[in-house]
């Protein structure tokens, strides 16, 4: 979760306790619902009719930092008690070790309104369920630092991740990585032909490696270029969900047709043109002199010309200019679709601008 | 023009990349240049390098087990290509299991070197990676800027020490100062210095042997007419030679240099299959 946001957002309900985080740019949330039998001991405390479900949110860091060593957390503690006391806006994690040593901290909270996605995985066209071991070893051909990748769908039912190419990058000196999963090694494929998603690497990253070390298989919802893309994890006591925004098709068309998965053969065929003898015989041709003539995969310094961007449609968002976050994918591509306000259940789930959906509580 | 190749011996492969490494750790860019029996890493020594220029030939016999190429003219069967070989380490480092690897120059939208690994998968068929690495051609005019340096008229040879303790030597000076002195003589002595305003440090080598050069015909008199214990020195940039030493991953068999007085250092290392030779200038 503190791959996602800087908060963690706490609701305690009766069907459990559900931990949730989303990013600045509100184009990833992701919630871990843990059942009342993961616990040794649950209550929620009363919600009746009158009563609101209590829900508050605590600083991330905050909340990491009681937990910061977990091999020593293993072997020292035997318990660990969660309070929420309200009336004094602390939340009491205790931990009680060994040797008689009880470690109690508090951490201030701050009352939220819900955080809750917009999201629907029955409405998603297509669905993968693979282990996370596959998926994990599929990820790790790319670079750490590779902000967004794109997943897609080829002949012969395979599956591909491809690095995503920014269209501020240069496409001529920028590396390009495919990698192909046939449909075999994964536990379940119902993909719709030709669909593709991009969608943020970095805060699945952290997902992946949760699945991993859980030993979980890990299902991936996904629907139009645009619309966002769900990632589960089901288990007897934990529901997990990151639901992460994706590229709208506005700006992966303007990407070179190389981006589209369903005309992109897979590797190893033969089939993709040498065609480098004319392009020897243009450049044998060309102006001699002792300048060299300016390499395609290196221009000597030539100003990248100033690319027009595609129209946007009104419901963009203003960029904002915080320090990113980082793994946050660039605000102007990414629409944050799915929060709609929990106020107004009828609207629809395209939101408009930074609708904030928790505030602060307003001064006491 | 034409090239294809492929690997299929995991040793080959990692010691393949081993050598990528090193030339990364080297040169942001640099030129591939591919001949029916070699393949040679090529930095020259332009101003944009600080000066340094590498040139690391491979025999491609003793990694490829397939290697096809055709050059762009019979007369002048080569192929000269600008790349980033950061790129072609980071293509190579996830392929440590791999069944094959296939490399092969591609022209889609721009030139790229395409390398495809095949990986093991307890699939019925195998995974794929391919990495599109843009490539620049170098035109066959412009060929002439990457010949092969010729050994400088040094003043001292000297074999190397054992490149870790050379490595972490340098390493701790270079958080002192940007500059190192490099001195050596014909007595198997070599000191390594640094001098700022506060600090001065030498590490002193012995026993270092010297390597003997067939002297052609008065070409190395300059050094054999040399008073053994008179040191020659040059003051280079001391981030090159820790690069150099950082990106040595395996032992090389021979590793030497050659000092030309206040000029510039030659270093050779020369493993099995590969040899390195990699030219740092001295500052004036």
């Amino acid at each position: 979760l503190s791959r996602i946001g800087d908060e963690l957002y706490l609701e305690p309900t009766e069907s459990g306790l559900s931990l949730r985080a989303v990013n600045s740019s509100r184009s990833g949330f992701s919630s871990f619902l843990f059942a009342p039998l993961f616990f040794q001991l649950y209550e929620p405390g009363s919600a009746g009719p009158e009563t609101e479900v209590f829900r508050c949110k605590v600083h991330m860091k905050s909340f990491l930092g009681i937990f910061r060593s977990l091999p020593s957390l293993e072997k020292t503690v035997g318990k660990c008690l969660i309070l929420l006391k309200p009336r004094a806006s602390r939340l009491v994690l205790q931990l009680h070790c060994k040797y008689g040593v009880t470690k109690t901290h508090n951490l201030a909270f701050q009352e939220c309104e819900q955080l809750q996605a917009v999201f629907d995985t029955q409405r998603c066209a297509s669905h993968l369920c693979a282990p996370a071991r596959v998926l994990a070893e599929a990820v790790v051909h790319f670079a750490p630092t590779l902000a967004e990748v794109t997943l897609g769908t080829g002949p012969g039912g395979k599956i591909s991740l491809r690095n995503y190419v920014e269209d501020e990058a240069e496409p001529s000196k920028t590396m390009v990585t495919e990698l192909w999963l046939a449909e075999d090694e994964f536990q379940s494929v119902a993909v719709a032909p030709g669909s593709h998603i991009t969608f943020c690497l970095k805060e699945f990253r952290g997902l992946l490696s949760f699945a991993e070390a859980s030993n979980l298989p890990l299902t991936i919802h996904f629907d139009a270029p645009g619309r966002p893309v769900i990632f589960t994890l089901d288990d007897t006591v934990l529901e997990v969900h990151l639901v992460l925004a994706t590229l709208s098709d506005l700006q992966s068309n303007s990407q070179s047709p190389s981006t589209n998965g369903a005309s992109h053969l897979p590797a190893l065929s033969d089939d993709f043109a040498d065609d480098l003898e004319s392009y020897m015989v243009a450049m044998e041709a060309s102006e001699g002199g002792s300048e060299r003539p300016p390499s395609p995969t290196f221009p000597l310094r030539t100003p990248w010309p100033a690319e027009s961007k595609p129209e946007e449609e009104e419901e963009e968002e203003e960029e904002e200019e915080e320090g990113a976050v980082p793994g946050t994918p660039p605000h102007k591509k990414f629409r944050s679709l799915f929060f709609g306000s929990v106020m107004t259940p009828g609207r629809p789930g395209l939101a408009t601008t930074q609708e904030v959906l928790a505030e602060d509580s307003e001064g006491e | 023009m034409r090239f294809r190749a492929k690997i299929v011996d995991l040793a080959c492969l990692n010691h393949f990349s081993r050598i990528i490494n090193t030339i990364a750790k080297l040169a942001k860019t640099c030129i591939l240049r591919l001949t029916v029996c070699k393949l040679y890493f090529i930095l020259s020594d332009k101003v944009a390098n600080g000066g340094a220029s590498l040139w690391c030939e491979l025999s491609q016999g003793n990694f490829f087990d397939e290697f096809q190429m055709e050059g762009v003219a019979a007369e002048h069967n080569e192929i000269y290509l600008e790349l980033v070989p950061e790129n072609l380490s980071r293509a190579l480092k996830t392929s440590q299991s791999a069944k094959a690897v296939k490399i092969k120059l591609t022209n889609k939208h721009c030139p790229c070197l395409r390398v495809a690994v095949e990986l093991p998968s307890l699939s019925s068929s195998s995974r794929i990676v391919t990495h599109d690495i843009p490539v620049g051609v170098i035109p066959r005019r412009m060929w002439n800027d990457f010949r092969e340096p010729s050994v400088p008229d040094f003043d001292v040879s000297i074999y190397l020490p054992v490149l870790k303790t050379m490595k972490s030597v340098v390493e701790r000076m270079k958080n002192l100062s940007n500059f190192i002195v490099i001195e050596a003589n014909l007595s198997g002595e070599m000191n390594l210095k640094i001098e700022t305003d506060l600090v001065s440090v030498t590490t002193h080598f012995k026993d270092l042997g010297n390597p003997p050069w067939a002297s052609e015909d008065g070409c190395q008199s300059s050094a054999q007419s040399r008073d053994l214990e008179s040191m020659a020195e040059a003051c280079i940039d001391i981030k090159k030679l820790q690069q150099l030493l950082a990106g040595q991953q395996v032992n090389p068999t021979k590793a030497l240099c050659n000092i030309v007085h206040k000029r510039i250092v030659h270093f050779i290392l020369l493993h099995e299959e590969v040899s390195l030779q990699y030219f740092i200038p001295a500052i004036a």
